[in-house]
């Protein structure tokens, strides 16, 4: 770990500059506040999300964390009532002004939610369906394009003689990274996954962490996660908020080892949550 | 009961008894009712097929509504009205049926707007065939200085399908889980795109379900096309002038004092109900076939 450059320097209340001492973070929250309808869900909330790492934010229920990571792609914009103010920093430009394209910002920062969500479409059409979007490739390239997404999705071995079948009958674990590689594929350079695994059985769960390692070779990684155990196993850095606020950062061994504050230690030692 | 079982027990089995005599009492009270039911509905039933399978002959469907006191003739120029008419009408519906709902599921929001537009189709809806009869009547036929038409009568049958079609898309599309279209525009793909080429699969069983029971719907209806298409006992593919069609034709011979009349009305009849019996069937089939895809 020190190997990497990282500042071990003692977090503070509020502040996430964890980060390199030479690599910028890929994407930072500054100042975040966020509100449902009135409701004050965010509190002044500054983050670095390091590049090629895996970020990890934990917290109780209602803590704001899922909120956090729904605005890194402003998929929050589609319901009415919700507002996000402050800045959210992609490679130094601010996504959250309203000139900042829409649709490139979620081609860069994919997402990857809680329940698998297929599209009601072959398991090729669902990873070429997104690509055909962005990029006019032939049918070779293309094919290509959506056998490497599925390799690095890990499904491949199992989907290669079944491309054209319905990707609903798929198993829930076979879905879920199907979801990750039609994320993937599109090449971009963040990827939210919003509790991956809370739907999926054991071995499920443990295929996609281990696709989580492998992932971070190329991509910058966020994860909200419920289950501390993940987090510890998954992640770089981890993110502890409570209420809105953001408690405490650092990396994940220093934070579960020895958490700085109060809050942290009795929510890793399962004090409350 | 043996001994051991004390007063308190002897009331459980009281209690008991009376409960199970209850039980069978209301099976039997529920089963009375749903013969009730089905009784006349079987009496309908036979009734149109006694009265109609004679008059069953290639003739019915190949020659036109004869005079009366005439011996043979058919119904062939009412069938092919109500089918040009039913299909212009779907035509005309649909695509402004699923617009409209597209644009109360997907863009309405949280705006009131939405809301008074859902409470409006509901009337639409339940809004009495012969007051769109009427409707088109004045908008189209009077305007035209009276000229009846195919076209006054498809368009009346327009507005029957209009309110089923825009709730059916509006509904099967909020079916949609929130999260697929989570998903969907987390890909960065526009709103139009997504819901063309991702939402519209997810709906389709349900949306074309009820256009199938839109269609099964208006070609039974005889009201909307009284004052509107009118009738015409020549054969006429002439959408601006009268046309012919089932349920028109079988008011007027059914209540005839011709026998030959009748009968061509009772075989019209058991026609048309085969027909959106083999709609429903239809209907039924795709949901069905639909749920179990997506298990």
């Amino acid at each position: 770990m020190t190997d990497l450059g990282f500042a071990m320097s003692a977090p503070t209340v509020g502040a996430g500059r964890a980060a390199a001492a030479n690599t910028p973070p890929k994407m930072s929250a500054r100042k975040l506040d966020f509100y449902y309808d009135g409701f004050h869900a965010l509190k002044n909330v500054n983050l670095d999300i390091a590049d090629k790492r895996v970020t990890a934010l934990i917290g109780p229920s209602g803590c704001g964390k899922s909120t956090l990571l729904r605005i890194f792609n402003r998929i929050y914009s589609i319901y009415p009532k919700l507002e996000a103010r402050g800045e959210v920093l992609l490679d130094g430009d601010n996504i959250l002004d309203p000139k900042y394209p829409l649709n490139r910002l979620r081609s860069k920062v994919g997402m990857v939610f809680q329940k698998p969500v297929p599209f009601p479409m072959s398991i090729h059409e669902n990873i070429a369906y997104a690509i055909r979007h962005f990029e006019k490739l032939s049918k070779a390239d293309l094919d290509a394009r959506v056998e490497l997404a599925l390799r690095q999705g890990a499904l491949w071995d199992e989907v290669k003689d079944k491309l054209k079948q319905s990707a609903l009958g798929l198993s829930g674990g076979q879905q879920q990274r199907l979801c990750i590689a039609r994320a993937v594929a599109l090449k971009p350079d963040v990827l939210l996954l919003d509790e991956p695994t809370s739907a999926l059985d054991p071995i499920a769960t443990g295929k996609i962490e281990q696709l989580i390692a492998e992932l971070k070779e190329h991509f910058t990684i966020a994860i909200v996660t419920h289950n501390m155990q993940q987090a510890a196993r998954c992640s770089d850095y981890t993110a502890f908020m409570y209420l809105g606020e953001l408690v405490e950062f650092g990396q994940t061994e220093q934070l579960f080892t020895k958490p700085a504050k109060q809050q942290t230690e009795d929510y890793i030692t399962g004090r409350f949550g | 009961m043996n001994a051991a079982t004390g007063p308190a027990n002897d009331v459980a089995e009281r209690l008991y008894r009376r409960r199970t005599l209850v039980n069978r009492l209301a099976i039997v009270l529920s089963c009375a009712a749903a013969l009730f039911g089905l009784f006349f509905l079987a009496w309908i039933l036979w009734t149109t097929i006694s009265k109609g399978i004679g008059g069953i002959n290639w003739a019915l469907f190949t020659q036109i509504t004869p005079p009366p006191m005439e011996e043979g003739g058919g119904l062939a120029n009412a069938f092919f009205g109500s089918m040009i008419m039913c299909l212009l009408a779907i035509l005309i519906g649909t695509p402004l049926g699923i617009a409209a709902g597209t644009w109360l599921a997907e863009y309405s929001g949280a705006r009131r707007i939405g809301t008074v537009i859902r409470f409006v189709n509901d009337i639409l809806l339940s809004a009495p065939s012969i007051v769109l009869g009427l409707f088109v009547y004045t908008l189209v036929v009077a305007q035209m200085g009276g000229g009846f038409s195919a076209f006054a009568g498809a368009l009346a049958l327009a507005f029957i399908v209009l309110p089923v079609v825009v709730r059916t898309t509006d509904e099967m599309l909020r079916l949609v889980p929130s999260q697929m279209r989570e998903a969907a525009l987390s890909l960065g793909i526009p709103q139009w795109k997504v819901i063309v080429q991702v939402l519209y699969r997810g709906a389709s069983a349900g949306i074309v379900t009820g256009i199938i029971l839109a269609l099964a719907r208006i070609s039974g209806e005889t009201a909307p096309l009284l004052f509107t298409a009118f009738g015409n006992q020549y054969w006429s593919a002439d959408i601006g002038g009268p046309m012919a069609s089932v349920p028109v034709v079988m008011n007027q011979f059914a209540a005839s004092p011709y026998e030959t009349w009748q009968t061509l009305a009772w075989s019209g009849a058991l026609v048309l109900t085969v027909f959106v019996l083999l709609l429903s069937l239809a209907a039924r089939a795709i949901i069905l076939r639909n749920k179990i895809s997506h298990d």
